[in-house]
């Protein structure tokens, strides 16, 4: 059976032959779902990895994307408002910080110079998942309404089909934030540049935005449990992100471990600072573990595919 | 028959009722309130200490109270400019308000505001709760302080339902009114003191913010129950929020006769 599965890019669309719809109906009864579940095994999907060549396998999801942009540059006037908003967001959310130091000039040991800093590093990788995985996000309006059971149709994997299923330009405005914050903030503190420095930055920022991009997932996965009550992983999603341009230093214990190491926000943007610009940082915890990002990021994203699976799993289906 | 104001008051209720069935979403935002309650807990509270004790006016128990009440309020002022009037009138479907007999504005409004009045109960008080056990927190002394803070607080969940009411209407006009609800969204969170508390601002910043109305649906009601502003003072912020209410009011009257005019629904 898996041979009639395989095609090529003129074989397209991918959908299932006929004599093949007739043997795997479109919806699997409870016990069948249990038996094989609404992926394709592992076995299956690297066979189709030898069938077909790269372009081909991305040329579904490249369609959709574009689609995506070419929609949202539809509305003009909305979208020059909504990159404009973007903007403005990144903004504010720098001045909130920034409007503290107008009555002190140290908080939890830094400096408004190094508080940008950390926002530039946490606010561009925010920005940067939340561009490319943000709209998981909408998840829980596909279960209610019932249309995730078209994703479990189509022969791709589900959280990549989710995840290309759209992408959000106007967060290319916010990430402008970031990274002009970034940049200002490297400028104005006082760093021993060298290969290390370097390294630890592009280590900061890649496992910054894969962190980030693991708290949607892990909200994505959870959202097949919560369905109405999916403002509860904003706590960690959207919390995370306002903890993430806070100097660590000023949380007690309890947010240290929430923030510091369940959903590791410090490693996206505080302590990669404090390992670049040599701070005092957190008592306890050693200086060097900025370097540390691209395990939090492993971690984050192990504990997303684990929350993922488990939402998956889980999923009935709307009925109908 | 029955009055006018009667009809609009079931409304009220019909909204609050429809909340009450989603318990598990109420608690959901109360989760996601007491953590950023405890991430502004731990920043402005460094702050605090670090500026000596006391920042323009907030020691640490009147910057809890803050915290903790605009945290409260948080799912009853609506600050995120979303509402399903937006949706109807992107659709069309406002087209169907138009042929009951009842002020669309005033409906739209009404039904809002019970949505969000009933957020007091899962959302608010818990909150302020939390705040008070785990954090401690400064306490009005007078029984009059708590009676006018109740009536800002109506008057600003019932201002936000107004404005953002506004916000929807345009719609008659730009079709796709998103970017405009996110820039709604930033800066009435901003200019209304959810973040920081609008005294700590700049002069001109806070100049900005109190020429807007977005004060009156948070800062002010927090002010008043925490007992920051008390006597005079509090009764005149008290008429600033009617004030903003009765303008949010007569331009959403306008707004609506305008836009009913240009509405267009195809299909039938």
């Amino acid at each position: 059976m898996a041979d009639t599965r395989r095609w090529s890019r003129s074989e397209r669309p991918p959908r299932w032959s006929r004599s093949e719809r007739r043997q795997r109906p479109p919806r699997w009864s409870r016990s069948e779902r249990r038996q094989r579940p609404p992926r394709w095994s592992r076995s299956e999907r690297s066979e189709r990895h030898e069938t077909l060549t790269l372009r081909a396998r991305w040329e579904p999801y490249r369609v959709v994307l574009a689609s995506r942009i070419r929609s949202q540059r539809s509305y003009r006037a909305s979208f020059a408002l909504d990159l404009g908003s973007s903007l403005l967001v990144g903004l504010v959310e720098l001045a909130e910080v920034a409007v503290l130091f107008l009555a002190v000039d140290r908080i939890g040991g830094l400096t408004l110079a190094q508080v940008v800093l950390v926002f530039g590093i946490a606010d561009l990788t925010f920005s940067l998942a939340d561009m490319v995985v943000g709209h998981c996000d909408e998840l829980p309006r596909f279960i209610r309404a019932g249309t995730l059971d078209v994703f479990y149709l189509r022969p791709q994997p589900l959280l990549l089909q989710l995840v290309t299923s759209d992408i959000s330009l106007r967060r290319l405005a916010r990430a402008s934030v970031g990274a002009v914050a970034l940049v200002v903030g490297l400028v104005l503190n006082d760093i021993t540049w060298g290969p290390s420095a370097v390294a630890l930055l592009v280590l900061a920022v890649l496992s910054g935005a894969a962190t980030f991009a693991a708290l949607f997932v892990t909200a994505a996965g959870l959202q097949f449990f919560l369905v109405n009550g999916a403002e509860m992983t904003n706590a960690f999603v959207y919390g995370g992100r306002y903890a993430a341009g806070q100097p660590a230093s000023v949380w007690p214990r309890g947010l240290l471990v929430v923030f510091g190491f369940v959903f590791p926000m410090a490693f996206t943007g505080y302590l990669p600072v404090g390992t670049l610009l040599d701070l005092p940082g957190v008592p306890g915890l050693p200086g060097w573990l900025g370097w540390c990002a691209p395990l939090a990021a492993v971690w984050a994203w192990v504990l997303a595919l684990t929350c993922w699976r488990w939402g998956v799993r889980h999923y009935q289906g709307a009925g109908g | 028959m029955r009055s006018p104001v009667g009809t609009y008051l079931r409304l009220v209720r019909a909204g609050f009722r429809e909340q009450s069935a989603y318990l598990l979403a109420a608690f959901g935002g109360l989760v996601a309130n007491a953590t950023f309650g405890l991430l502004k807990v731990a920043i402005l509270f460094a702050t605090v200490r670090a500026a000596g004790g006391e920042l323009r006016g907030y020691d640490l128990a009147e910057m809890s109270a803050y915290i903790w009440l605009s945290q409260g309020l948080l799912g009853s002022v609506n600050l995120t400019g979303r509402t399903d009037m937006a949706d109807r009138v992107r659709t069309g479907d406002v087209a169907v308000d138009f042929l009951r007999p009842l002020d669309v504005q005033a409906a739209a409004v009404a039904t809002d505001t019970g949505r969000r009045l009933f957020a007091l109960l899962p959302r608010g008080v818990p909150s302020v709760v939390i705040g008070a056990l785990l954090v401690g927190m400064s306490t009005p002394g007078s029984a009059w302080t708590y009676l006018l803070g109740a009536v800002s607080v109506l008057l600003g969940i019932v201002l936000s339902c107004a404005c953002v009411y506004l916000l929807a209407v345009v719609g008659f006009w730009i079709v796709e009114t998103r970017g405009l609800q996110i820039l709604y969204m930033v800066a009435s969170g901003f200019l209304a003191g959810l973040f920081v508390p609008i005294s700590l601002f700049p002069d001109w910043l806070h100049a900005v913010a109190v020429s807007t109305p977005f004060p009156s649906m948070m800062m002010y009601p927090v002010d008043l129950l925490s007992g920051r502003v008390e006597g005079l003072p509090a009764l005149l912020l008290v008429a600033q929020q009617a004030a903003w209410l009765a303008a949010a009011a007569v331009l959403g009257q306008v707004l609506t006769r305008a836009g009913r005019r240009r509405l267009e629904v195809q299909g039938g």
